[in-house]
């Protein structure tokens, strides 16, 4: 396998990594600061694809479509927030749950009832359209390295936004010991809403570019919520850092598990066996990736011990 | 003595009625197919297909019964339970996928009920595993992999990337190309069913130097790969069976798609009266050009409606008989059915043109295969 071709797919890998980081930054700040598993992270991914699509569409303007993610991701996350997850802080984990799928089902069912079965397609915009040459015949798809960068200054900008910021001594202050931050005197409920829908806009962003990319649909944030929660487990529940890592550990392992192993078992078994056998044994393996970091760090890779 | 003769008298009379008391009532039609995620307008191309045909032909004998599937097979196994045992449809149609087709309609034929399958074909239900109450409308899933073999002989390809989601219908797409195609196979890569982003396969195709990139992405999957691959760069030549460039894709796709050649076994522009009837029926009702789905959809209603009128599904074995027959205008032309209950029929390859209008669509090159059967029908002890 040459150079370059290893070159394009970790490319892919980095660019599937910083994707699942937007996804998970949200759902790791909720769980760590809140304490609640919250299912339809997924479902604001897909609120802000639509988002996109009608604002893209509307006024063909790209930009303004990612803007409308966020707004509207960030605006539903707020809403959700203080309408539903507020009452579930204290509640148990499994009250959480079936109450955060119960909104996975509505906003799923108000969305088909508002625009439909069928799924919407966005194109790519003319200034992000073609390849990027880097020369020595490596080449990649602009859109990608869009997205590429685009994650990699929200993970910058979180980071700062943790470390610098007073906003972010309050998160990290309230991940630690919740109690003690509205003893003294911090607007808890505030501080929380805000959390919900920077997380929820992230999302919204994430279901936005990849729109573009794929299509635009029903139901569409659900396998990424899966892969979601993978990250948070295997970077370590709470932690951006973690999420951040995690992320590029599954986006790599699942795009060099599908151009790795049908090669390495062709090796040792018929070509038309192999391959069935070894696609199906990688879209298992960022699973066998967290089960390994499991057993070798249960708080996952930054997880503190709580 | 005497009573129990009477007895089966009785219930022998009964027995020859039953099918005449059915005659009064609506025959019901079970169509389970995917209404929802990406592959919802494949789904609806069925329906409407069908339905189309109802409506031409003006007749109240059938009443359809329409639930979607998700494309998961659970779903469409409960579905399908719920069908046969609370609505008690007399025949069932409708699924596009092949894993859902084998873990529905096994179990349904073997319960009495008929399955007309207007799309999926896997080689399992072909062969060995072919059913009395099982009939295919559409094709065997490795008729149009063969042709696009016999095509990419023809077009000269020597050394073909080969690609396709992991899944029943998936390997019969493969394996029916390898049977025919005479060069060597550069690659076999086998997707996730359903996958979106195909980043990984384009790195590979364009590091592979193969001369064709043959692919089998139906839905949501051909669209999602034929816009990532009008965006990498790639130029290899594309080329397939009509699932990955037909009605439903190519206004999703666009221009990049002009050219493409694949093979099918219908297009919108044969020149048939059928044909004609259910292309302007189609555009008329739907304010769409059909997709291949619909016309199979069409042809499979149509095909029920030719065998109620010499018999009715009450009595199985003259409705089996009056199925076998094939007694209906298909919109493909010549259609008969093999032993094993597929289809034998003409295999055209066509190419991706843009109108004047700007639509884009297929048109008809050349027929590459005369009266086609499937590789599997010998296997079939019926």
């Amino acid at each position: 396998m040459s150079t370059v071709l290893i070159l394009e797919q970790a490319l892919n890998g980095l660019q599937f990594g910083v994707m699942l980081f937007m996804m998970s930054a949200g759902l790791t700040l909720v769980f760590g600061v809140m304490g609640l598993i919250n299912l339809a992270h997924g479902s604001l991914y897909m609120i802000g694809a639509f988002a996109a699509a009608v604002v893209a569409t509307w006024t063909g303007s790209f930009m303004l479509g990612l803007i409308a993610s966020l707004a509207a991701a960030a605006a539903m996350g707020a809403l959700i927030e203080l309408v539903v997850i507020r009452r579930l802080y204290d509640r148990d984990h499994l009250d959480q749950v079936l109450a955060t799928f119960a909104l996975i089902l509505i906003l799923s069912e108000g969305t088909r009832y508002t625009f439909g079965s069928l799924p919407l397609y966005l194109n790519t915009p003319g200034w992000l359209s073609g390849v990027f040459d880097f020369g020595g015949g490596l080449v990649y798809p602009k859109y990608r390295l869009a997205i590429i960068f685009v994650g990699l200054i929200i993970a910058a900008g979180l980071f700062l936004l943790i470390a610098k910021t007073r906003l972010g001594i309050r998160i990290r202050a309230g991940e630690s010991d919740r109690e003690m931050i509205a003893a003294l005197g911090v607007d808890i409920s505030k501080l929380y809403t805000i959390v919900f829908a920077l997380g929820a806009s992230l999302a919204g962003l994430a279901g936005a570019m990849v729109g573009v990319l794929e299509s635009v649909e029903v139901g569409m944030g659900e396998p990424v919520l899966i892969l979601a929660f993978v990250v948070i487990v295997i970077g370590g529940i709470g932690s951006i850092k973690g999420a951040l890592i995690g992320s590029l550990l599954v986006g790599m392992t699942d795009t060099m598990g599908r151009v790795l192993l049908p090669p390495l078992f062709s090796q040792f078994m018929p070509p038309i066996d192999a391959v069935p056998v070894a696609s199906a044994l990688a879209s298992m393996s960022i699973y066998i990736l967290m089960a390994i970091v499991l057993i070798v760090r249960p708080a996952g890779l930054f997880g503190g011990a709580k | 003595m005497k009573l129990k003769t009477l007895a089966l008298a009785a219930s022998a009379t009964l027995m020859a009625a039953g099918p005449a008391f059915a005659a009064g009532h609506a025959i019901k039609v079970g169509m389970i197919t995917t209404l929802s995620g990406s592959a919802a307008g494949l789904g609806a191309e069925i329906r409407d297909g069908f339905q189309l045909a109802l409506d031409q032909a003006g007749s109240d004998a059938i009443e359809l019964i329409v639930k979607d599937d998700a494309r998961k097979p659970d779903v469409a196994v409960s579905v399908a339970d719920e069908m046969i045992q609370s609505d008690k449809v007399d025949i069932m149609t409708g699924i596009i996928w092949s894993n859902l087709l084998l873990a529905v309609a096994p179990n349904a034929v073997r319960q009495g009920t008929f399955y007309l399958s207007p799309n999926a074909g896997p080689s399992a239900l072909a062969g060995k595993g072919c059913h009395e109450n099982y009939f295919n409308v559409s094709w065997q899933n490795d008729m149009l992999p063969e042709a696009s073999g016999e095509y990419a002989n023809t077009a000269g390809y020597k050394n073909v990337f080969l690609m396709a989601p992991n899944y029943p219908a998936g390997k019969d797409m493969v394996a029916g190309f390898q049977r025919t195609f005479k060069g060597e196979s550069a690659a076999v890569v086998f997707t996730k069913l359903g996958q979106k982003d195909y980043a990984a396969e384009i790195a590979q195709i364009r590091a592979s130097g193969a001369d064709a990139v043959y692919y089998f992405l139906p839905g949501g999957m051909g669209i999602a790969f034929g816009k990532q691959f009008a965006q990498s760069g790639v130029d290899t030549p594309r080329f397939g069976p009509v699932f990955s460039f037909d009605q439903t894709i190519l206004p999703a796709v666009g221009d990049s798609a002009i050219g493409i050649h694949n093979t099918t076994q219908w297009s919108n522009g044969l020149d048939n009266a059928a044909n004609k009837k259910f292309v302007e029926g189609y555009q008329a009702a739907y304010g769409r050009l059909p997709s291949f789905y619909a016309s199979q959809a069409y042809d499979t209603a149509n095909l029920i409606l030719g065998a109620l009128k010499t018999a009715k599904p009450a009595d199985k074995d003259a409705f089996r008989e009056a199925l076998r027959a094939a007694n209906f205008d298909s919109v493909r032309g010549d259609f008969s059915f093999g032993n094993n209950h597929h289809p034998i029929h003409d295999i055209y390859v066509q190419k991706v043109v843009k109108r004047d209008d700007g639509t884009l669509t297929n048109e008809v090159v050349a027929k590459v295969v005369d009266d086609m059967v499937d590789s599997h029908a010998a296997n079939c002890k019926m």
